[in-house]
């Protein structure tokens, strides 16, 4: 911490705007020990634009509602100390530019939900016995941390430089197409999901979206690696797989 | 007819898409009726998301001796008997299937060494109870829900918020809502609907609730003519952080106690060895070695002859001990009391509690594997609310149901930490059954009152057209601010008249509040009718507290400070009358015999663990 902060003030730069346009406004807002961004926009919100649209529940990082995008990295607002940023430092906050803008720093996150509508869900082994070791499902059960913040949908570049939603489910999708299968006694198979509506060759780790995951979920390393490794099992021959490999593609390209 | 509105028909409706409201909509729809759910969040954002600690339900996994007569007394025990006895009973004895079939949709709670579901300690529990996701269950069971719900046939209406319940004559007919999005309006045409819209924190200024909590479905089913109970129980969880400012209130589970985390004063003393009521301090450790034992028992994940630390006392009397400690001056630098857990192993800590640890090492600078946590009371959850049929979940309206924190009798005086976890799936089901076998006896779908929408809409949009008057905001700082000051842990008759009168004066500037902007997504808008919400229970609670002249679980008043055996056989209920709101006694439903002698039965044995 920074100690007591008597008196100061950030300056704290707000996206201000709807679909037809709009630009940043700027706030000066006093400063507590301790604080975060979604503090400040509270204050601002409180004393002087009570209709600056954000969205937040727990303000405690656990339901992944206020994502923005803060001087320019891809953050939850709750959990971004003010105190981080060098004294005079202005605090740019953004909306998430990966989807569609609602308004200020509210965006239409409705794609998400679509696509987690499609995975096929959790389905039980017949005759399976419902125990397991805690060490069967460290793994899934990081995978399960996720608080579907949609930052790591938002940086991917797939979805954010190249727009391809309607190819791609995008990291957050792949971290729970990876719980379902990793779980003990899940019985469904979801490689052909994964391949052909999923998209899950175009991801070509650039680890983006494991670096801003609030959770610290391992999402490329052991979500995508993986399932990656599980389509290229079932889909594709001992001799494509040299012969991708040696044309320096991607194990699963196509 | 209200055609101009955008109109929805559905069997059942459900108002709120946390645990109950999901679970609820997810039985409804099996049941083979329309479901519609409507939230004014995202799927998945609801405050069971919060829950940390566990779900309570005697699986009988850890400490075999458990089984659900046992959970049921710890549950009427902790209510000082003033829940709905057969609230306790069938939560009690539901809950250990619930919990299953959770896990059969896909969850994944922690392990114990032979592959089942571990359970955890909690305080008023007699025996390990809690099945647990690390200090994330209340995500697990949001997750497993909600995936199992998008693939029940249901339609899901998110960030849409329910200002009426509609009637048609007696019974219920829909309810009107907003596109928070938009601004625009909705209608709900339903034969049933169910209020799963959680609590009321957010009428103080120091809770662990978020913004959502503003006691919606307690003032929509008032305004429709329903009965409330037990509004005057607002539980404090003892341990809510202290510091730093903005994240003040902010919860700390009890799973840190429940992993062995000891609460001392500035002076370094185990306070909550000298409050532990004298009735049941033979369930609890003899001194710092015993209880150290059963901590060390815990760890190693085996069943010793212990008996369980001080701090694993009920919620209501930690936070009555913690407030007391620091009004003595005997608190911690920020005004708490020290929870300490750092003489565990780091690895276990960061295993065990990960969501505590990165909360205290990101927002507080401190790490919790090496120093003590400053923690305080916050305002976490609403004893009271909808009287409700035990078995139904029905409403005192026809056509309305309601489950969750939002209905009472379940947890009575005060609530055990994992009920509430259990109570939403065990209730949400049972509502779920209840709304959609009601709906299927309506021949005839129940009409909309156009008058009704048309007054609606218009008082909704009235503070876009005020050229003065102050922002919702300062208004409802203001409240906070009498609720916190007058209606807090600590009551007294001066206080609560004096709160009553300073609502009053809150609901006429409420009325009158003037509101910037436009209608899409206007956090400003939406606060002022929520408002409007939060000022009727604010006064159900503060009237029925004056009403109650005893202390008796989270309820504790300076001027009555021991219970009183006549109130205890009472509710307090909440009606909304011609000249405003009335609050009267009605009597406690009566415990069958057989479950008495439970009670009975049990004496002894309390005993003979003593002598052991």
């Amino acid at each position: 911490m920074s100690g007591e902060s008597g008196g100061r003030e950030a300056v704290v730069r707000v996206f201000r705007g709807d679909a037809s346009g709009g630009q940043e406004v700027e706030y000066r807002v006093p400063i507590e020990p301790g604080m975060v961004v979604l503090d400040a926009i509270h204050w601002i919100q409180s004393h002087r634009a009570p209709d600056l649209a954000v969205r937040w529940n727990c303000k405690a990082a656990k339901c992944g509602s206020c994502s923005a995008e803060v001087n320019g990295r891809p953050s939850l607002m709750c959990k971004t100390r003010m105190d981080h940023f060098a004294a005079g430092e202005a605090v740019s906050v953004r909306p998430m530019k990966t989807f569609p803008l609602i308004r200020d720093l509210v965006t239409d996150v409705s794609w998400n939900f679509e696509v987690n509508k499609r995975i096929a869900p959790f389905k039980p082994r017949e005759g399976a016995e419902w125990k397991w070791q805690q060490s069967d499902i460290d793994r899934v059960q990081e995978f399960r941390k996720c608080i579907e913040c949609f930052l790591c949908q938002d940086v991917c570049h797939v979805l954010r430089a190249h727009e391809l939603k309607h190819r791609f489910a995008g990291p957050r999708f792949f971290v729970r197409v990876a719980a379902l299968e990793m779980h003990p006694i899940d019985g469904e198979d979801r490689t052909k999901f994964l391949k052909e509506t999923a998209g899950l060759g175009l991801c070509n780790i650039t680890k983006c979206c494991t670096e801003v995951c609030p959770e610290g979920i391992h999402i490329t390393d052991n979500a995508i690696i993986p399932l990656k490794e599980r389509v290229v099992d079932r889909h594709y021959d001992f001799l494509r797989l040299i012969w991708n490999k040696l044309r320096g593609k991607p194990s699963d390209a196509i | 007819m209200s055609e101009h509105f955008e109109t929805h028909d559905h069997d059942v409706i459900v108002i709120g898409a946390g645990g109950a409201g999901l679970r609820a909509a997810i039985e409804a729809s099996a049941a083979g009726v329309s479901v519609g759910l409507v939230c004014k969040s995202l799927l998945g954002k609801a405050h069971t998301v919060m829950a940390e600690g566990g779900v309570a339900a005697a699986l009988s996994h850890v400490d075999p001796q458990d089984n659900w007569q046992t959970h049921f007394m710890d549950t009427m025990k902790g209510g000082s008997f003033l829940n709905h006895w057969r609230m306790a009973q069938l939560h009690a004895q539901e809950a250990p299937d619930r919990v299953r079939e959770l896990e059969q949709w896909g969850a994944l709670f922690d392990r114990t060494p032979d592959g089942r579901i571990l359970q955890r300690a909690f305080g008023g529990h007699t025996w390990k109870r809690l099945a647990h996701v690390g200090d994330r269950t209340g995500l697990e069971m949001i997750r497993t829900l909600q995936d199992r719900g998008v693939h029940s046939g249901l339609d899901v209406y998110m960030e849409c918020t329910v200002t009426r319940l509609l009637k048609d004559g007696d019974r219920i007919a829909g309810a009107l809502a907003y596109w928070r999005e938009s601004g625009r309006f909705v209608v709900f045409r339903a034969k049933a609907v169910v209020i799963a819209t959680g609590g009321i924190g957010k009428s103080y200024r120091v809770t662990s609730n978020s913004w959502e909590y503003t006691g919606d479905g307690q003032a929509l089913a008032y305004d429709a003519g329903a009965e409330l109970i037990d509004m005057e129980f607002v539980q404090f969880h003892p341990t809510g952080m202290v510091w730093p400012p903005g994240v003040m209130g902010l919860l700390v589970t009890e799973g840190v106690r429940g992993e062995g985390g000891i609460l001392r004063n500035s002076k370094g003393e185990r306070f909550m060895w000298k409050y532990l009521p004298d009735a049941r301090r033979h369930e609890y450790a003899e001194n710092d070695a015993e209880a150290r034992e059963w901590v060390e028992d815990a760890v190693a994940g085996r069943q010793g002859k212990s008996r369980r630390p001080p701090e694993l006392s009920t919620r209501d009397n930690v936070a009555r001990a913690i407030y007391t400690e620091v009004k003595e001056g005997r608190g911690s630098p920020h005004g708490g009391a020290f929870l300490d857990i750092s003489y565990l192993p780091a690895d276990r800590v960061k295993r065990k509690l990960p969501s505590m640890y990165h909360q205290f090492m990101e927002l507080a600078d401190v790490d919790i594997t090496k120093t003590p946590m400053e923690v305080g009371p916050t305002t976490h959850y609403m004893m009271g609310g909808l009287r409700v049929d035990p078995d139904t979940a029905a409403a005192t309206v026809p056509g309305l149901f309601a489950a969750g924190e939002a209905a009472a009798g379940m947890h009575g005086a005060n609530r055990l930490g994992g009920n509430s976890l259990s109570d939403l799936l065990v209730f949400g089901r049972r509502a779920g059954a209840g709304a959609s076998a009601y709906a299927k006896k309506q021949s005839a779908a129940p009409r909309v009152n156009d008058a009704e929408v048309e007054a609606e809409t218009r008082a909704l949009l009235a503070p876009f057209d005020r050229t003065a008057g102050e922002s919702p905001y300062e208004v409802h700082r203001a409240l906070q601010d009498v609720m916190d000051r007058l209606v807090g842990i600590f009551r007294v008759a001066g206080d609560l008249e004096a709160a009553i009168e300073q609502l009053r004066e809150l609901e006429a500037r409420a009325a009158d509040v003037r509101v910037e902007g436009t209608r899409m997504f206007n956090p400003g808008w939406h606060l002022a009718r929520d408002l409007k919400n939060m000022i009727v229970v604010s006064e159900a609670i503060a009237r029925s507290a004056l009403l109650r002249k005893e202390s008796r679980g989270a309820h504790s008043r300076l001027d009555f400070p021991a219970p009183d055996p006549a109130l205890g056989q009472v509710n307090h209920c909440v009606t909304r009358g011609a000249s405003g709101m009335q609050v009267a006694a009605t009597p406690l439903p009566q415990m069958p015999p057989e479950l008495k002698a439970m009670f009975e039965a049990a004496k002894p044995a309390a005993k003979q663990e003593v002598a052991r």
